[in-house]
């Protein structure tokens, strides 16, 4: 089935981005609880439910052309949020394969990958794209591989070279962080890269996290969700646009709650990649208004009691501190008490 | 995790390159490329002795093996492997040498790598005993066609057991440095790794002797830890007879001399995850609730301080009259 894109939704400035009924329906909730607290919460990412934002390697959704054209935009202001070390460049070729032929396979209708030998040609309809290259030559592309086909894709885009029994980020494309710069992190180790997250160190989240990926198998990708919430439908929340976005934190009340605070989860999966024996990290970012969600009552409820009895310290470093209570009143209303069905899916 | 997916090949070709070693080619059935991997790594093959089991026990007895994969990451069509005969074999490499032949079918995990070039090494220096060159074969593709530069030492008991010379001579010419032990060659670990540019790397594949020996030299001379590589697959040993109780499967288990442990757990059914099987991944880690008697440590994973409490089931065993597992 084709999806049926929005081009023209924006995710700046005036804020045209919204969600197709369809597209609330299939928004994955992380909450499978009416309490939340951290675990390694890592599945395989198998094939999911028909429709589903898992069914699929790489999801593709109404957003598609919008979310690719928003990424353009940030490149042209600022090119480093593209990056990636010169030892990385099988890495690359990795990504784009991996990419190209899981879209070319579960999008035909959008995507077409032709191969003979390494004379590849790939076709993307939604962007108009036609590129004849030749897999493994760099300089057959109009950009890096990555660069390439992460301006293609939805979502952040890291790369972990593994060495010296560690994770090191060493290339990536982030122009739809939660708060977290690439610039900055580029270089890190696992640990270091995951510094500013509280709480989870100390219940050892890491280091487990960290043994069961250096021992990902190829073929078996794993995903997991995570969460934060955002004011009005921007993607790029980078630090480097702190003074951009952090303000409007402070402008939230009962009025203008259900409209402008919007619920952003992050579809993370890891992927062992062939020749490198990198890991590929995707970061997938959704964004849901409270008004939307509060559409789906079993949300409303789950959503309120989650966030009502979150940690302090997870209320602080998810940067929610200002408007965490204002948010739950906003949510109150929708929440009779009554008992939510298991697991996170719409009723 | 559950049981991995596995691939199903057919062995396409077989060759004799030494007294001990048989050089086995793999293509997927029905044709078709095999995943892409990365140098340094192994498979897993496994081996189903149905039809040549004891007639007694009744049921089929599967070898789980690893094998370094030393053809070309360049090149998918076909994977290959080298098999050395071991004297002291739980029936393994007895298997692949003398049951499998061409046609055979043969069932292989997904590609692994536990021995991994590093990216941002200066030099690397390649050092091989016997069986062991196998993982260098396909690293040197790579290393071949890059920048940085290497050099590789290949030890072995004499000229008609030196595996794959022809193909190395080939590609990489006088590069190679031969040691012969019955010529009384022997590598000048001291003078090898005190005279190296900052920033080399060591990799160390072969016997366990050589192994310890090239590790402690080269720590000797100051190299990080981090810059020191080696695998080597040690194949479960045979050993006494005993027995196991899976605490949470309920379950007794019996290990006969012969078998190893994870053999004998996954014939009861119950599967334990692991990646190599050969005691280097970590991969198998299990309690050890209560142990009467020795735990026989043969793994290269778990740290003194963790022996109390784990046991590695896919190389060690016990001497024991009670042995209790969190499986």
């Amino acid at each position: 089935m084709s999806v049926v894109f929005k081009p023209h939704e924006t995710f700046r400035d005036d804020f045209t981005y919204r969600n197709s009924p369809q597209a609330i329906r299939r928004f994955p909730v992380p909450f499978a609880e009416d309490e939340y607290m951290y675990s390694v919460n890592i599945e395989p990412h198998t094939r999911g439910a028909p429709g589903s934002v898992l069914e699929f390697a790489f999801d593709i959704d109404e957003h598609y052309v919008a979310e690719c054209r928003e990424r353009a935009l940030v490149l042209e202001a600022e090119p480093l949020r593209y990056q990636a070390l010169p030892h990385m460049m099988s890495a690359q070729w990795d990504c784009l394969e991996l990419i190209m032929e899981s879209l070319a396979r579960d999008y035909p209708q959008h995507f077409t990958l032709e191969r003979q030998g390494n004379r590849w040609r790939w076709i993307n309809e939604p962007l108009a794209l036609d590129q004849a290259f030749v897999f493994g030559d760099p300089g057959s592309l109009p950009r890096e591989p990555l660069d390439f086909i992460t301006r293609q894709a939805q979502g952040d885009f890291v790369v972990m070279d593994q060495r010296e029994g560690d994770l090191w980020t060493e290339a990536g494309m982030v122009t739809t962080p939660a708060d977290w710069s690439l610039d900055f992190d580029i270089g890190m180790t696992f640990k270091e890269w995951h510094g500013p997250v509280p709480l989870a160190h100390e219940l050892g989240v890491f280091d487990r996290a960290l043994k069961f990926l250096l021992n990902l198998r190829l073929g078996q990708p794993v995903r997991r969700l995570n969460w934060t919430m955002t004011i009005n439908p921007r993607l790029d929340t980078a630090p480097e646009k702190y003074p951009m976005w952090g303000p409007d934190r402070t402008r939230i009340n009962l009025q203008n709650a259900g409209d402008l605070v919007h619920l952003r989860v992050e579809l993370q999966g890891l992927w062992r990649l062939p020749r490198s024996n990198a890991v590929l990290f995707g970061i997938r970012c959704y964004l849901i208004s409270l008004r939307e969600l509060a559409t789906v009552p079993k949300w409303a409820r789950r959503v309120h009691r989650a966030l009502k009895g979150l940690h302090p310290a997870l209320v602080d470093y998810k940067g929610l501190s200002r408007y965490r209570d204002t948010v739950v009143a906003w949510l109150a209303p929708f929440d009779d008490g009554t008992p939510t069905t298991p697991g996170a899916g719409p009723d | 995790m559950s049981e991995q997916q596995t691939l199903a090949v057919e062995v396409s070709a077989v060759e004799q390159i030494t007294p001990l070693i048989k050089h086995f080619t793999l293509s997927r059935i029905g044709g078709g490329n095999l995943p892409a991997f990365s140098g340094g790594s192994h498979i897993v093959v496994v081996m189903r002795a149905g039809a040549h089991s004891d007639a007694g026990r009744g049921n089929t007895r599967v070898h789980r093996n690893p094998y370094s994969l030393l053809s070309s990451p360049h090149r998918l069509d076909v994977y290959e492997i080298g098999v050395r005969r071991m004297e002291e074999s739980r029936g393994g490499s007895h298997f692949m040498h003398d049951q499998v032949d061409v046609g055979t079918h043969l069932e292989i995990a997904h590609p692994v790598n536990l021995f991994a070039l590093d990216k941002i090494a200066r030099k690397h220096v390649l050092i091989a005993g016997g069986i062991g060159i196998t993982p260098f074969l396909a690293q040197l593709e790579d290393l071949h066609h890059g920048r940085v530069p290497y050099e590789l030492h290949y030890c072995v008991r004499s000229p008609e057991h030196a595996a794959f010379l022809p193909r190395l001579r080939e590609r990489e010419g006088d590069r190679i440095r031969m040691y012969y032990d019955s010529e009384g060659h022997a590598v000048d670990y001291d003078g090898l790794l005190s005279s190296q540019p900052l920033g080399t790397h060591v990799y160390v594949c072969g016997p366990a002797g050589m192994i310890n020996h090239a590790a402690d030299t080269a720590r000797r001379w100051g190299w990080p830890d981090s810059h020191i590589h080696w695998e080597q697959f040690s194949a479960p040993p045979v050993g006494d007879a005993f027995d196991v109780f899976l605490a949470r499967s309920n379950l007794r288990v019996h290990v006969p001399h012969d078998q190893s442990l994870m053999e004998s757990i996954e014939g009861a059914g119950v599967e334990i995850p692991y990646l190599c099987r050969g005691g280097v991944c970590g991969f198998c880690q299990t309690k050890v609730l209560a142990v009467e008697g020795e735990i026989v440590h043969n793994d290269h994973f778990l740290s003194d301080a963790d022996r109390g409490k784990y046991i590695m089931p896919c190389v060690s065993r016990a001497r024991c009259k009670r042995l209790v597992l969190d499986l």
